[in-house]
């Protein structure tokens, strides 16, 4: 089947079912996209499907196929970071990093819908991200100064 | 404090003694130096002036042992060495290093001595000195216990210096120019009339000569990075998905397997049927391995769908199968013949308590799995010549141990290749998934395999935080505490893992009590006794160890008995705090929360100071009773590690830590049914999410003596000052974790 990723149109050789994650990772080498649980309960495998965020772990590739999926790789470049990367790395964000990918697709896909976001709205779309770091204050104030940015721009 | 010197330290140098063979003999041997790992590998004009800097005609190499598991010590490595070698860290290479005794892990002297962190008595300091060579002389290379910095402040800095120093006489002889007159700055060599030479161009010069040997440190009052803000080395890569973990790795030709073991962890797999398994799209081959079987495949979903599709008969586990059984074992500890040591016995309990009301405490903490969002998993590549393995680990030279033994080869023929780890927790200390992914790749040779674990095996084969269980009787007169008995019994997680790393740990587990037993109070008559539990279920050091239960137990009972003596938490503890440096964090964090303001209704506010790895931290917990159940709004935090490396760092590790331990007495712990762990994912053992996430406000002082690792001593305290605010708020006292099962939170 044929998977628009990125931008680039892929042609891959799977099941219906496998999951978006595992195609992304093992089949296209896309490793941005983390596998944290497989249940929709972490939020590491976060990508957008036509600018919408979801948890890649529970779409199956055929319901991927005709779709724009971007993962962390095609957030942004790295001349150009997008405006919540460029947030991350103010704040230093990260600590081990391995759930980061997928918090930053989030915050991404929070701010088109809600430039100026409160902090009970971040704090519910941000839920279905853990962190078992617990990098909770940074990520708050990242997506604020994110939402500056972007304002900005 | 007689009795404890007495009988803590008696135990001790006999299991020391045991450890050493000798006193004499370690000591003789442990001031040799290791071998430099990286002149086996220098090529002509390449200098390595010690194990830590590397130096060619192309670039600068900074080795940097200790294993990065989130908690930024890559960066707080780099930034040591290039303090004194007057370079910036990106214009460095910087690499994890071969596995070599060359980088042993003094600081690990430290834990496990019976001596308070700021006894700098002779006995102590000598005590510290006799393990401290016990470590350098096995060369345990391994991050743990908070022992980063500590272990290398100095000698990082120093390696830089000597680096430095070595390319300075380097110049010196090529120019002609006086070393004293020589500069350095940015990965160059500054001469008097302003030229400048990189160091790399320096290379084949330096290597013509030895070392320089003595060489000042500079005043810390010169220094440019370490102390001030920086940015985190690995944080660009990290935020853009660049970052690869052990899961990442990718090789020529690999395949993909995952693996079920049994489990009811260390129990036999009686047989398995792959009938359909081995028909499915991608299976390669299904292997059994030891307790389990494993499935490669051309994908890891592909493996993972095949390995959960075999139809398995697990064995019985060799632990109760069930949850009361456990704490049947642990209940029926607090004998004689299960004491483990008499940690601390300040004045005369038993008298005072036979002639006082008896106030009885009984604590309960909950086995708890580590969880760490990179799933355990290792690449490993068998060939006639040895093993290569790949993967996030916290003991090198053990993994190659490890695999060793599976593969039936010598450990020089493992080559470890570590990886950044997506978290640990202590997760990474263990190897079984290393030596699962071994028995599959040794049928392969020739072709790596990476294993990965599902999420669900990784919970089942967690071996989790000890359960533990405190039994406290204390008196109260005049709105003081008078006397207190505090026993704790815990199975010995020092002997749990030790045991599969084929140790024997003589002498009593410091982390039954570590972080009660030294509590920093004169409490008239106090006693503090460990009981070992026989091991139950395989455990594992979880984040503060022993601290995560002991800490809570002493200031969860220490609070219970201020109240009700019917003193204030915050005045009482200051009453008794027996030491400045702990008491100026106590005073640090009452000014910060405003100790003493009337928060208003439905608000509560908890305190608890608990010392772990050195650290006194204390932590004010402001909470509010809602409609929707209690909700953590504020947590002040202090702590005092000396010197802080990196503020922002710091910062985000002391919040991480109170986050990690918030999270876990709320919501998790780990139950056994039929002998396999209940929870199988993050929605039976969550932790905390954003939404429940308070402010957190944290200060670091820096009056303590020795430097401190910050990555646990931020954990022991939480529990107990959120147990403390719910009481304040609520009359209501919570004695066991999670404390979701007695109170809702939001």
């Amino acid at each position: 089947m044929k998977l628009l990723v990125n931008g680039d149109e892929r042609e891959v050789d799977v099941e219906d079912d496998m999951p978006l994650l595992w195609v992304l990772r093992d089949e296209l080498g896309l490793k941005g996209t983390k596998y944290g649980c497989g249940i929709a309960q972490c939020g590491a495998c976060t990508v957008h499907m036509d600018g919408v965020a979801v948890r890649s772990c529970q779409v199956a590739a055929a319901t991927a196929e005709g779709t724009d999926v971007v993962t962390i790789e095609g957030l942004g470049m790295p001349e150009a970071l997008h405006a919540v990367q460029d947030a991350w790395i103010e704040h230093q964000v990260a600590q081990c990093g391995y759930c980061q990918s997928g918090q930053i697709m989030q915050a991404a896909a929070l701010l088109e819908m809600h430039p100026e976001p409160s902090d009970d709205v971040i704090d519910i779309v941000m839920s279905g991200n853990l962190c078992r770091c617990g990098t909770y204050p940074r990520i708050r104030a990242a997506v604020k100064t994110a939402a500056t940015k972007l304002q900005e721009t | 404090m007689g009795r404890l010197k007495t009988i803590g330290r008696r135990s001790f140098l006999i299991g020391s003694a045991t450890i050493l063979g000798g006193v004499a003999f370690g000591t003789f041997m442990a001031a040799r130096p290791h071998e430099n790992p990286l002149t086996a590998g220098l090529g002509d004009g390449e200098a390595a002036f010690n194990p830590y800097v590397k130096l060619t005609s192309s670039k600068i190499t900074l080795i940097v042992p200790h294993a990065d598991i989130g908690q930024g010590v890559q960066s707080a490595q780099a930034a040591l060495i290039a303090e004194e070698l007057d370079i910036e860290v990106e214009q460095a290479t910087l690499s994890f290093g071969e596995p070599s005794a060359a980088y042993y892990n003094t600081a690990f002297a430290d834990e496990g001595v019976p001596f308070m962190s700021f006894d700098d008595g002779s006995v102590a300091e000598t005590m510290r000195d006799v393990v401290g060579a016990v470590v350098k002389l096995i060369g345990i290379q391994a991050t743990g216990g908070s022992t980063s910095m500590p272990d290398q402040y100095e000698k990082l800095r120093m390696a830089g210096a000597v680096a430095r120093e070595t390319i300075k006489a380097a110049a010196s002889q090529r120019t002609g120019v006086p070393v004293d007159q020589l500069k350095t700055a940015n990965g160059a060599v500054e001469l008097p009339d302003g030229t400048t030479i990189a160091y790399t161009d320096l290379a084949a010069d330096a290597a013509r000569i030895a070392p320089v040997a003595h060489v000042a440190l500079r005043d810390p009052s010169t220094w440019t990075k370490v102390g001030k803000p920086m940015m985190r080395t690995d944080i660009p890569a990290k935020s853009t998905g660049a970052q690869a973990f052990g899961i990442d790795i990718e090789l020529d030709g690999m395949v993909h397997a995952s693996v079920r073991v049994n489990p009811r962890k260390g129990a036999e797999m009686i047989g398995f049927d792959a009938t359909v398994a081995k028909s499915m799209r991608g299976v390669k081959a299904i292997v059994p391995i030891k307790n389990g079987v494993g499935v490669v495949a051309d994908n890891t979903w592909r493996a993972i769908q095949a390995v959960n599709a075999i139809d398995v008969d697990w064995g019985p586990a060799p632990y109760p199968a069930e949850m009361d059984g456990h704490w049947a074992e642990v209940a029926a500890s607090f004998i004689d013949e299960r004491l483990d040591d008499e940690w601390r016995a300040d004045g005369d309990v038993d008298a005072i308590l036979s002639t006082s009301e008896v106030i009885d405490i009984e604590n309960r903490a909950p086995y708890v799995a580590h969880q760490p969002l990179e799933p355990l998993n290792a690449t490993v590549l068998v060939t006639a010549g040895g093993v290569e393995v790949w993967t996030g680990h916290q003991m090198p030279r053990f993994v190659q141990q490890q695999v060793a033994r599976v593969a039936r080869v010598e450990a020089e023929q493992v080559t470890f290749h570590n990886q950044f780890s997506g978290g640990s927790f202590g997760h990474r200390l263990e190897f079984e998934h290393i030596k699962q992914a071994t028995e599959v790749a040794m049928t392969m040779p020739g072709t790596p395999v990476k294993m990965t674990y599902s999420r669900e095996e990784d919970f089942l084969q967690d071996f989790p935080r000890q359960i533990a269980m405190s039994r406290a009787k204390g008196a109260v007169a005049n709105g003081q505490i008078i006397a207190l008995s505090l026993d704790i019994a815990a199975p010995s997680v020092v002997a749990s893992q030790g045991g599969r790393m084929g140790q024997t740990m003589p002498g009593p587990d410091a982390q039954i009590v570590a972080g009660a037993w030294n509590m920093p109070y004169d409490i008239p008559n106090l006693r503090v006794r460990g009981y070992r539990v026989p091991e139950l279920g395989p455990i594992s050091s979880w984040r503060s160890v022993g601290a995560s239960h002991a800490g809570f137990f002493a200031e969860n009972t220490l609070d219970e008995l201020i109240r009700r003596a019917g003193a204030d938490p915050m005045e009482e503890r200051l009453r008794l705090v027996n030491h400045p440096v702990h008491r100026a964090v106590l005073e640090t964090v009452a000014e910060m929360a405003n100790w003493g303001v009337d928060l208003g209704p439905n608000r509560g506010r908890g305190l608890a100071l608990v010392e772990s790895f050195g650290v006194p931290t204390a932590e004010v917990v402001d909470i509010s009773i809602t409609n929707n159940g209690i909700k953590i709004d504020k947590v002040y935090v202090v702590a005092d590690v000396g010197k802080i490396i990196d503020p922002i760092n710091f910062e985000n590790q002391v919040q991480g830590g109170v986050v990690w331990a918030l999270g876990h007495a709320i919501n998790s712990e780990i139950t056994y049914a039929d002998g396999m762990a209940e929870q199988t994912n993050y929605h039976a053992a969550e932790g905390m999410r954003i939404f429940q996430t308070p402010e957190i406000i944290v200060r670091g002082l820096e009056n303590a003596e020795k430097i401190r690792g910050v990555g646990e001593p931020p954990v022991p305290p939480a529990a107990a000052a959120l147990a403390s605010a719910i009481f304040d708020a609520t009359g209501k006292r919570l004695r066991e974790m999670p404390f979701n099962k007695f109170v809702d939170f939001v």
